[in-house]
């Protein structure tokens, strides 16, 4: 068998049958493409909800000052306890698997910049809360050690603060806020974290030394919260461990009593947020399915379709001296170059649609090879062989079945 | 019998359908010579394109011998039968089995790519030569579908005879064209036989059998009788005695 020959034979029909060629082809794009986009803009959105997950800091963890509730029941009534300055001191010193630490408080008041008013969290806490919450500024700087130990009136503003404070796209460094009738001076604009998983928006917040809210707007000497990170995400359960451990025997638990806190794990806090993602991912992967298996179909028909036409093309070669291999070859050679062909431009389709939606809708989309290499695979390989296929049983008969066949 | 280019004994078709039978040839008998011009000739349904069907390699008999230029047909395989269709024999259908959205060039050109190491440009040429045997050469470049019926038959006689087979076998290659076409198309074949290609054709017209040597008329699956031809038509000679007709056809 002359494989040029056949090669020749190959292309010359695939140019003669230019609508079946374009046809065929067109269900391997749609297929190939379908998948692509759907895999992508799917992707890109649970990526999205990770990357906020991500965002509160991996590696965080936080105690609070009651014990566990299950099924929103208190575990043991009138089992809370008072969180101190030197519980955090104590974690800082002698949990080696905890890497920043700070107490936060929190009051909700109304603030006040010139006529403008708004009410909204003032945050206290260390300067770590940089590092914990992985949370920088976006001008300005931080508050320092310094500003904590002299409970000094300064303060970090977010996004939504500054902007229905001081209007949209100001950065209001320097100036001035009245918090519960206190001077604040504003050194640093916060990042932008956007809404969390329960829709809350994370900039409406004004963060202080933990020392200054503490003492001048609170007067208590407790701790709402400790707020740690592990040394690393690997860590985090180790430290929970060490902070549980720690705070029994400062709390002075017995053996069998129940913790009076909770320390819970950013891992914890992640999981129903990851729930979301799973049922996301499976329902893409469905979406997926369906697109190939409906892409397969259509490819499947179109080559189902012209097997009469083609059988009797087949009948015509073997009458004039085509051997059975070479019918085969021939078929197998233009579904290979319509499945390749269609398959690179069903890509090209499917990251080009994808970029669309996402210039479209704002969402970052994530193109992974195995979508690509997923979708191009099953589409050539369903292509090959119902190519092939029928071809296959129309070689195997005689001439003159195959010239007869209706 | 030796020295035959076909030998056939006792060959019998059966067509199954279900539990239905049609034997469509009882037992035939027969030899050609080489370089004989034969003309098979019956009722329809007598089993004619049965029996050309085989004597193609084409199909199958349900029992029976048949020698090839010596070579038993039955004892090969398929690759094997293909490689006689392409190179000993060359098959005109009363349908003429072209590919369709083809040049009669590529038609012609057809059972060479299944055989010989001809370049691109020796294939052209000698599919060129087939067409201008057959009186085509300025239609070369033409889709099959834009071609007469005679025009069509004669590109599907080019086809058959491209790759210089020993024997063409026509199914009733004029079934379908008017008096003067089919004088025409006899004309080609008497040329081929000429040069020295056994003939042999199926036809229901006894003008048309005239221009053979010999006679085979079949009947039920039956050889009748054979007759040897008396007087026979030289189509050279018998063309201009027929009035131009068909001048549209031809152009
Ligand atoms: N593929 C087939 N399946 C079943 N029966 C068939 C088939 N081909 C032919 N026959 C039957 O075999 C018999 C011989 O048919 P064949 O085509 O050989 O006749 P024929 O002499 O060529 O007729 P015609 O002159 O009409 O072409 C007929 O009775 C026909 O019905
Ligand atoms: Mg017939």
């Amino acid at each position: 068998m002359n494989l040029l020959n056949i090669m020749k034979i190959s292309y010359r029909s695939l140019g003669r049958n230019k609508l079946r060629s374009f046809l065929t082809m067109l269900g391997i794009i749609i297929g190939v493409a379908a998948v692509i986009a759907m895999l992508a803009i799917g992707q890109g959105a649970s990526n999205a909800v990770k990357q906020q997950i991500a965002g509160l800091g991996t590696n965080m963890l936080i105690v609070f000052p009651f014990a566990s509730t299950q099924g929103g029941v208190h575990y043991q009534a009138g089992s809370t306890s008072r969180l101190k300055e030197s519980d955090v001191e104590a974690i800082r010193d002698q949990c080696p698997a905890v890497e920043y630490v700070t107490p936060i408080t929190r009051v909700v008041t109304q603030i006040i910049a010139g006529t403008e008013n708004w009410r909204t969290n003032v945050f206290g806490a260390y300067p770590n809360y940089e590092h914990i919450r992985n949370w920088p500024v976006s001008s300005g700087s931080y508050f320092t050690s310094q500003d904590e130990r002299d409970a000094a009136k300064v303060c970090l503003v977010g996004q939504t603060v500054a902007k229905n404070l001081f209007g949209e796209g100001s950065v209001p460094i320097g100036a001035t806020i009245q918090i519960r009738n206190l001077p604040f001076k504003i050194i640093g604009v916060l990042t932008s974290k956007g809404q969390n998983a329960n829709g809350d928006d994370q900039d409406d917040i004004v963060i202080a030394p933990f020392s200054t809210v503490q003492k001048k707007l609170q007067g208590t000497i407790y701790a709402g919260a400790i707020f740690a990170s592990a040394i690393s995400s690997a860590a985090v359960p180790v430290a929970s461990e060490e902070i549980t451990q720690l705070l029994r025997d400062r709390h002075q638990l017995r053996p069998w009593d129940p913790n009076d806190f909770t320390v819970r794990t950013q891992t914890e806090i992640a999981s129903t947020a990851d729930a979301t993602t799973k049922t996301m991912t499976l329902l893409l992967a469905s979406i997926a399915g369906i697109s190939l298996i409906v892409g397969g179909i259509g490819i499947m028909n179109i080559m189902l379709v012209s097997v009469t036409e083609r059988t009797r093309e087949i009948g015509i070669r073997m009458a004039v001296g085509a051997r059975g291999g070479d019918v085969l070859t021939q078929f197998l050679i233009e579904a290979l170059t319509l499945s390749f062909a269609g398959g690179l431009i069903g890509i090209v389709l499917g990251v080009l649609t994808s970029e669309f939606v996402s210039n479209l809708q704002r969402w970052p989309i994530v193109i992974s090879p195995e979508s690509i290499g997923l979708a191009f695979t099953f589409a050539a390989m369903i292509g090959i062989f119902f190519g092939w296929y029928p071809a296959r049983k129309a070689a195997n008969l005689n001439p003159i079945e195959a010239l007869r066949y209706e | 019998m030796a020295g035959s280019i076909i030998s056939v004994k006792h060959l019998v078709k059966i067509y199954k359908m279900g539990d239905f039978e049609v034997h469509a040839l009882r037992g035939i008998n027969l030899d050609i010579e080489p370089r004989e011009f034969v003309a098979i000739m019956g009722a329809s349904g007598s089993g004619k394109s049965t029996f050309m069907n085989i004597l193609g390699c084409l199909d199958v008999p349900t029992s029976g011998e048949y020698f090839l230029d010596g070579v038993e047909v039955g004892k090969l395989d398929r690759d094997e039968l293909a490689g006689l269709r392409n190179l000993k024999l060359g098959f005109v259908f009363q349908a003429f089995n072209l590919l369709p959205r083809t040049t009669a060039l590529e038609n012609v050109e057809l059972p060479l790519l299944y055989s010989s190491k001809l370049n691109s440009v020796q294939r052209r040429e000698k599919a060129m030569e087939a067409l201008n045997a057959v009186g085509l050469a300025e239609r070369a470049q033409h889709y099959s579908n834009q071609l007469s019926g005679g025009q069509q038959q004669r590109v599907a006689i080019a086809r058959s005879l491209v790759n210089d087979p020993v024997m063409i076998l026509a199914d009733e290659p004029t079934g379908n064209l008017d008096t003067r076409t089919s004088v025409e198309v006899m004309e080609i074949f008497q040329n081929l036989n000429g040069r020295g290609i056994t003939v042999v054709l199926v036809t229901h017209e006894m003008d048309i059998a005239q221009f053979a040597e010999r006679n085979v008329v079949f009947k039920d699956g039956r050889i009748n009788k054979i007759v040897k031809v008396e007087d026979r038509k030289i189509a050279s000679d018998e063309l201009p005695k027929i009035p131009v007709l068909a001048d549209e056809l031809e152009s």
